[in-house]
């Protein structure tokens, strides 16, 4: 792209930095208030006049928050975990395997995919109680699993289509037993793919609200964005605005990480898969 | 070094597709031998059968007189070189090529010496350390020619290994294959669906259709001597010009004129029982010019006149491509060789004839032109089943 | 898939019954296999998603107030007719409607705006990329909270902006206005990542037969590009338009309902869980799944009519 114009040059850069500043505001905004002190909380400004650590201070040492920051590390870690090994198994069969009923599968997959979470909520709501998973990981992690699945099926599949199968074939050729095959040939090639989806996973359920604000009721389960609705302003905090910023800014960290070093991967994993995480 | 023998091989899909129908064939150590056909033909399925990637449903195959049908490809030490040439991907062309060895624990310092010696051979030395994707197509051949050679196996197996390739590489890798494959002397099986690979690479050559071995020979002996007409018309390029024919007592009415049998296919014509109704069969070369020829030399031949519809100077010689008027020949033979060649919906009027002129001919485009062909070279050809009445083995 | 086994053609050798019966174990081995990976995945799929279905529906032809356990029985479609004479629910249903076309009109024109940027820009096309992510992945509840703030009166920034003397959140046309803000700042990469993705798929070539054919920039987009492209907006649009529909987290936190500001997802919550009121709440559930399935049924009615066409529009 030598011969490129300085015009046109300069037309990218400013839509770019549109992209960038609508991408950027509201996080930053959040960011701002995380760091306002309660006298300048209110003051409307962008950036804060003064600057503070209180409020992340205040969170830490709450277990409020310590306490629904591991229930959302816990519960979304281990619902990947699940969801990433059933779907790999899932989609491996379904991109190299021919079987009946492969159809009906992915069909059930794609209806869950766009099935209202909503609908779930109230007999999920009633069986929980009954089985007394109600307010627990399990609670949670079992519709996590059973949303995240299709995202999770549909990605892998899509990425197992693209591996060239032959090499296994090479690699008989070559002398390696079918185990062989695969922890040496096709393991690392499929790994990038099951790595992307674990990341599109573990996003998808770290951003839930709708079941963990229905099938928990208190600290024992309920991960941050439930909690977050939970600050008041009560005698512990004056004014929440400061403490739920601090909060969410905390929860949008990995969010950011991911984002930042594995940006290619995501859009590759989300492109592919066309479904929605 | 090994001698592969078929045995009656067949494949026989799960659906009832028969995919390739009693094989009989014995490769001898060393040889280099071409599978060639048109797509579907089997010669994949066979070379597949041969590795070990595909079961066999019927027959035998030994390789040094040991059955190995049951065997894991691993365990029949042979290597193969793919069409898409399989190269991992998350390995360096060093890693790629030393794959085999670390599977068969060979110590690190014979796979050094073995990597580097097969770099060399293949001039891929100073590529060692980049991946597959960092190389062009011609280099990526030449890894997954390095991985099968490192090895030293038994035999190669290679699927189309140069039809990704453009023109000029393909001439040139096709140069080094046989180099490489005369300097090694490993036995080779080579699918290809290209004549002239087939032609100019094998030490034999055995033609394939639907699952059906047509013919084995060397080369040459399946360009003068095809055993019917789909060989007559897959081998030779350009290809056998085939014209409607009809035989009256001693000579033949054809679109070329009227002229009488030699003796030698008179002869042939009478073993074999001929119809009346055949399809004729000559190849280019054997056309010329009737203006630069004198008495002496046309008498064994006869002559027609036509005008050239397009000419076409490659500098050694000239082709002349003629228009005759009639019916074209038809067969199902013929059918699928146009198919396979993408030129099955190319409508004519009449019968397109291609001849190989001298470079000093003066035929001129659009003007007429006396053409002298040798009636000794005719081929003719049963219409309905395909078979070369003029075959003499 | 057929299975049967054709004689091979001349089957004078001998059948080799053996030797054919392990090609068809070989398959069956393949089908045992993949319903063995399946399994899993699919037992929890329809275990959390098709039981529930089942029960929810069986709820809802309950009356069943957790508040007056004793009063639960049978009352049939009672609870629908409840339901859908509520003003409550129409309202609900209306407002989400509204939010639902109107923000995937937005996200639509938005989204294609970004995915254009992001594919075909020349100068730090990463860095736009990765931005772009961020909404995407970000909590949507943080995504809310920010919003919330930045138009709370005097705390936030675009209150102050634009105006300092009222309480947007707390006037149903301005916060329905800000709800659907949220819900597209949110949304439009998701959006643009479908269509960049259909964008890859136009021929680079296509373009410059376009522009060689005397075809302006609008022209190939809209003549060109568009067509092309239509299968993957048609995808994108379906997935969003349900997505949007279900819509629960922005409202929940920006107006909490408030001001008729509920969408179906916000009131089926309040009836269970606030007003635990299982056999209303179920209703509701059923009544949003159907709503749901109807708005696929048609999308996927308008794919079916749509696809075929698309080879004219090629050739013009």
């Amino acid at each position: 792209m030598a011969a490129m114009t300085t015009g046109a040059k300069a037309r990218w850069t400013l839509l770019d930095i549109i992209v960038v500043i609508y991408a950027l505001v509201p996080v930053l905004w959040i960011v701002s208030l995380s760091f306002k002190t309660p006298a300048t909380l209110t003051d409307g400004n962008f950036i804060p006049r003064e600057w503070t650590l209180q409020n992340y201070a205040d969170i830490f040492s709450t277990t409020t928050f310590l306490r629904a920051l591991g229930n959302s590390i816990g519960i979304a870690l281990i619902s990947t975990l699940i969801a990433v090994v059933l779907g790999t198994m899932a989609a491996y069969a379904i991109a190299r395997l021919e079987f009946p009923g492969k159809r009906a599968l992915v069909g059930v997959s794609l209806l869950i995919a766009m099935f209202p979470q909503v609908s779930l909520v109230s007999p999920l709501f009633e069986m929980e109680r009954s089985l007394g998973l109600f307010d627990t990981w399990p609670g949670l992690i079992l519709p996590y699993i059973t949303f995240a699945l299709p995202l999770a099926i549909y990605t892998l599949s899509a990425f197992f289509r693209e591996i060239p199968w032959e090499l296994e074939k090479a690699a008989k050729m070559d002398g390696a037993t079918p185990a062989q095959a695969f922890r040496r040939v096709i393991a690392p090639l499929a790994a990038p793919g099951v790595f992307t989806t674990a990341i599109l996973v573990f996003i998808f359920c770290w951003n839930d609200f709708l079941f963990a604000i229905s099938l928990t009721s208190t600290e024992a389960s309920r991960t941050v964005p439930a909690a977050l609705s939970f600050f008041t302003g009560s005698s512990q905090f004056e004014d929440p605005t400061g403490t739920i910023s601090a909060a969410a800014v905390v929860i949008t960290i990995p969010i950011i990480v991911f984002v930042l070093f594995f940006q290619r991967r995501i859009v590759a994993g989300l492109t592919s898969g066309a479904v929605k995480g | 070094m090994a001698e592969i023998v078929l045995d009656k091989v067949s494949k026989q899909y799960p659906d009832g597709a028969l995919a390739v129908s009693d094989v009989d064939l014995t490769i001898a150590d060393g040889e280099f031998i071409i599978l060639v056909g048109p797509s579907g033909c089997g010669k994949s399925t066979t070379l597949n059968m041969i590795a070990g990637l595909e079961d066999i449903t019927s027959g035998e195959l030994r390789i040094d007189g040991e059955r190995v049908n049951e065997r894991a490809p691993k365990d029949r030490d042979i290597a193969m070189v793919f069409q898409s040439y399989a190269l991992y991907p998350h390995m360096t062309v060093r890693e790629n090529m030393a794959f085999p060895l670390r599977l068969a624990k060979v110590d690190d310092k014979t796979v050094r010496a073995k990597v580097d010696e097969a770099a060399r051979i293949l001039d891929l030395t100073q590529h060692l350390d980049r991946r597959p994707s960092n190389l062009s197509g011609g280099q990526r051949q030449r890894v997954a020619m390095g991985r099968a050679i490192v090895r030293d196996p038994k035999a190669f197996l290679m699927d189309e290994p140069l039809s990704n390739l453009d023109a000029k590489l393909r001439v040139q890798m096709r140069t080094s294959v046989a180099k490489i494959q005369k300097k090694l002397g490993t036995t080779t099986v080579y699918v290809t669906h290209d004549q002239t690979e087939a032609m100019t690479l094998g030490d034999r050559v055995v033609v394939m259709r639907g699952g059906l071995v047509q013919q084995i020979g060397s080369p040459q002996f399946l360009y003068e001597q095809p055993v019917n007409l789909f060989v007559a018309g897959f081998i030779g390029s350009p290809s056998m010009n085939f014209v409607p024919a009809r035989l009256e007592n001693s000579s033949v009415s054809s679109p070329l004129g009227n002229f009488p049998l030699t003796d030698r296919i008179r002869t042939l014509l009478e073993d074999a029982d001929a119809p009346r109704e055949v399809i004729m069969g000559l190849r280019p070369e054997h056309f010329e010019d009737a203006t630069l020829l004198d008495d002496t030399a046309m008498s064994g031949g006869a002559t027609f006149e036509s005008t050239v519809d397009v000419l076409e100077s490659m500098g050694s010689d000239k082709f002349a491509y003629f228009t005759l008027e009639g019916e074209m020949a038809t067969s199902a033979e013929l059918e699928e060789l146009a198919a396979d060649a993408g030129a099955s919906d190319l409508s004519a009027d009449g019968t397109q004839i291609i001849t190989r002129l001298s470079a000093s001919s003066q035929a001129k485009e659009g003007h007429p032109a006396r053409i002298w062909f040798d009636t000794d070279k005719i081929h003719l050809f049963d219409p309905h089943n395909g078979r070369n009445f003029t075959y003499a083995d | 898939m057929s299975q049967t086994v054709v004689p091979p053609p001349g089957s004078t050798q001998p059948a080799d019954p053996p030797r054919r019966q392990k090609v068809s174990e070989g398959k069956r081995a393949e089908r045992k296999l993949a319903w063995l990976l399946c399994a899993p995945a699919a037992l929890v799929m329809v275990a959390v998603t098709g039981y529930p279905i089942a029960y929810s529906i069986w709820l809802s032809l309950q009356r069943y107030d957790l508040r007056f356990p004793d009063q639960r029985e049978f009352i049939g479609f009672d609870n629908y007719i409840t339901v859908l004479s509520n003003g409550y629910w129409w309202n609900a249903f209306w407002v989400t409607s509204l939010i639902t076309v109107i923000s995937v009109v937005i996200e639509l024109v938005l989204g294609m705006a970004l995915a254009l940027i992001m594919h075909r820009t020349l100068v730090a096309r990463g860095l736009v990329r990765t931005v772009a992510l961020i909404p995407y992945g970000i909590v949507t509840v943080v995504a809310a909270f920010s919003w919330r703030y930045a138009w709370t009166q005097d705390t936030g920034y675009l209150a102050e902006l634009v105006a300092p003397e009222s309480a947007l959140l707390t006037e149903r046309a301005p916060a329905l206005a800000i709800i659907i803000l949220a819900e597209v700042w949110k949304t439009v990469p998701f959006m643009a990542l479908l269509l960049m993705a259909g964008l890859a798929l136009v021929p680079e070539d296509l373009l410059k037969a376009a522009s060689m054919d005397g075809a302006s920039a609008w022209q190939r987009f809209t003549k060109v590009m568009l067509p092309v492209m239509k299968p993957a907006i048609l995808v994108a649009l379906l997935f969003r338009t349900l997505d949007a529909f279900r819509i629960f987290d922005n409202i929940f936190v920006l107006t909490a309902g408030a001001q008729e500001t509920s969408s179906v997802s916000m009131i089926t919550y309040s009836n269970l869980i606030r007003g635990l009121n299982l056999g209303i709440g179920s209703t509701m559930s059923v009544l949003i799944f159907v709503a749901v399935a109807l708005i696929a049924f048609i999308f996927v009615k308008v794919f079916g009519t749509a696809a075929p066409g698309s080879d004219d529009r090629g050739r013009r």
